[in-house]
């Protein structure tokens, strides 16, 4: 492999990583904080693909359907949140896994009935279509660049958010010491309803932006929901941190894997094997540490 | 405002976990301006009913009623709104939080608008935590946990504190910086209910005793009438 080809796998890598980030953020953190396992996230993801197709093609303008598309995504996240979530903050995590599987169940027939089973794509917008000129025949697509800048502005900002905001000290008080947020004049189920909320426009926010170099299919939803699981197991369940790590080393993985020739005994390890490596992956670092790279333990 | 001066009236009030009926038809009266220690050996409910007043646990009948106002169905935090702070047994410290955030995460005007306690004044009162301000919450001693918690109770400018096991497992000098606190806290006219395990010291700071037995008040009455009493403390708090 030359150069320039490692070059560009790497930032195709870093690039899937960071939308990985996006997707898997959500998780963590609706897990993390209210201790809620939302296997539905993978939903939110597909719905904002769908969303960004059928929208940005109404507005034909990308712009105004990704703005729209995010407005939509929280109003669902509010309302879910209200109709069943809520209800979740207290029970087991096989309560919740059963409520959310039912979520997925719903949102794919809403899907099917709404959108239909197509597979669709959606053009890349005017302003970031074309590509950078790498070499004479090589050249790196503008939008990708630009799809990797806002994952990492997203990504400071829920930094800056969490660390140094009031609302952020809300959330991680909560976090720490539930009953002693509320002792203190918190109203903490608004905090709940606020991060989920979060948590699904970055899902559906990344399916939307994801639309346009990927297609926009029915059963995205649950390829997504694995990767992210796997992120979020390898990063620490609730690290943001960790799911950061976790999405750049599952992201670079999963895109070497898919071009290097490794051969060991005149069997092709990789690339036949590529979907394998992230697993693979997850079970070397849960074997040394089980609670994933910054995962608090028990 | 209400004609009576009552803060919190407790009447025939009946908790459970689960099964297991923890308090029993237990009444109760706190003025406005009074602090009260409740006392009990171990087990005998009186953590449990600090919860049941801040709303952390439901009560099974029975009736709290603040400022005359009935408190079923309310949440914590709009009790917490309404004036009452709570420090916890084990301090409930956000331990992934600085000691600036813990305190200025509570922070806040009272009921009536008054800020008399400042975040100035919190650690005029406590100058420890101001030496320890950008620490971890993780990293305190359990002297500083309890001022930290006191402190940020106080930045609430409440009307009522409850305060659980003020002193426990703290080093003599430690507690003693607590109650001289408390005793501000007292002076400053806020209510207080406070368990302890040392009743001389909060025979010294409190207007009423309160003694539990098993999830009943078996004595509600004057401090110095309890401690005059020793077959009283040795029946009732095993001393
Ligand atoms: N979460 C719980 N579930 C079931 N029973 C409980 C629970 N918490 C306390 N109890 C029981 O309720 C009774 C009263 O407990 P509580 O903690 O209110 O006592 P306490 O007077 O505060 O004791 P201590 O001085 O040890 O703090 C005890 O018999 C205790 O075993
Ligand atoms: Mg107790």
């Amino acid at each position: 492999m030359d150069a320039i080809t490692f070059f560009i796998q790497a930032m195709n890598g870093i690039q899937y990583g960071l939308l990985l980030f996006l997707v898997a953020t959500g998780l963590t953190l609706i897990f993390g904080i209210m201790g809620v396992i939302n296997i539905a996230h993978g939903s939110f993801y597909m719905v904002g693909a769908y969303l960004a197709w059928s929208l940005m093609g109404w507005f034909g303008n990308f712009w105004v359907g990704l703005f729209a598309g995010v407005l939509v995504a929280l109003f669902l996240g509010l309302a879910l949140e209200w109709l069943f979530i809520r209800f979740l903050y207290d029970r087991d995590h096989l309560q919740q896994v059963l409520v959310t599987y039912g979520l997925i169940l719903i949102f794919s027939e809403l899907r099917s009935i709404l959108w239909g089973d197509d597979v669709h794509s959606v053009p890349i917008p005017e302003l970031l279509s074309g590509s950078i000129q790498l070499t004479e025949n090589l050249a790196y697509p503008i939008y990708r660049l630009w799809l990797s800048g806002v994952c990492i502005v997203i990504a400071i900002l829920m930094y800056v958010g969490i660390q140094h905001t009031r609302l952020g000290m809300m959330i991680r008080a909560g976090e720490s010491d539930r009953d002693m947020t509320k002792a203190l004049g918190i109203n903490i189920g608004l905090v709940y309803r606020f991060v989920f909320a979060l948590g699904v426009s970055l899902a559906a926010f990344s399916g939307m932006i994801s639309a346009p170099i990927a297609s926009v299919f029915p059963g995205m939803g649950n390829q997504v929901l694995i990767v992210s699981f796997v992120v979020v197991v390898i990063g620490g369940l609730g690290s943001i941190k960790g799911a950061m790590v976790a999405a750049l080393m599952v992201g670079l993985i999963d895109t070497f894997g898919k071009v290097l020739n490794v051969n060991i005994l005149g069997i092709n390890i990789l690339p036949e094997m590529a979907g394998m490596s992230i697993f693979a992956l997850m079970a070397i670092i849960l074997m040394f540490r089980p609670q994933g790279i910054f995962g608090k333990g028990h | 405002m209400p004609v009576s001066d009552s803060l919190l009236t407790i009447s025939g009030l009946n908790v459970h976990y689960g099964l297991s009926h923890v308090l029993h038809e237990l009444s109760l009266d706190i003025k406005c301006g009074e602090t009260v220690a409740l006392m009990g050996r171990n087990g005998m409910g009186k953590t449990t009913l600090l919860k049941t007043l801040v709303g952390l646990l439901p009560s099974t009948s029975g009736l709290i009623k603040h400022l005359g106002q009935d408190t079923r169905g309310l949440p914590t935090h709009t009790l917490a709104r309404r004036g009452i702070a709570y420090v916890p047994e084990g301090r409930g410290i956000f331990k992934n939080l600085s000691v600036k955030e813990n305190l200025l995460l509570a922070a806040r005007p009272g009921v009536r608008g008054q800020k008399d306690w400042s975040f100035g004044r919190v650690l005029d009162s406590f100058p420890r935590l101001n030496e320890r301000l950008n620490h971890g919450g993780q990293q305190l001693s359990g002297g500083e946990q309890q001022m930290l918690s006191i402190g940020r109770a106080l930045l609430t400018n409440p009307d009522l504190l409850i305060l659980d096991e003020a002193t426990e497992g703290l080093a003599p000098l430690i507690a003693q910086d607590i109650w001289r606190i408390i005793d501000v806290i007292r002076q400053s006219g806020i209510s207080s209910v406070l368990v302890d395990k040392n009743f001389k010291a909060l025979a010294k700071l409190s207007d009423r005793s309160v003694v539990m037995v098993k999830g009943k008040i078996v004595f509600d009455g004057s401090p110095n009438h309890l401690i005059e009493n020793p077959l009283n403390l040795t029946k009732w708090l095993g001393v």
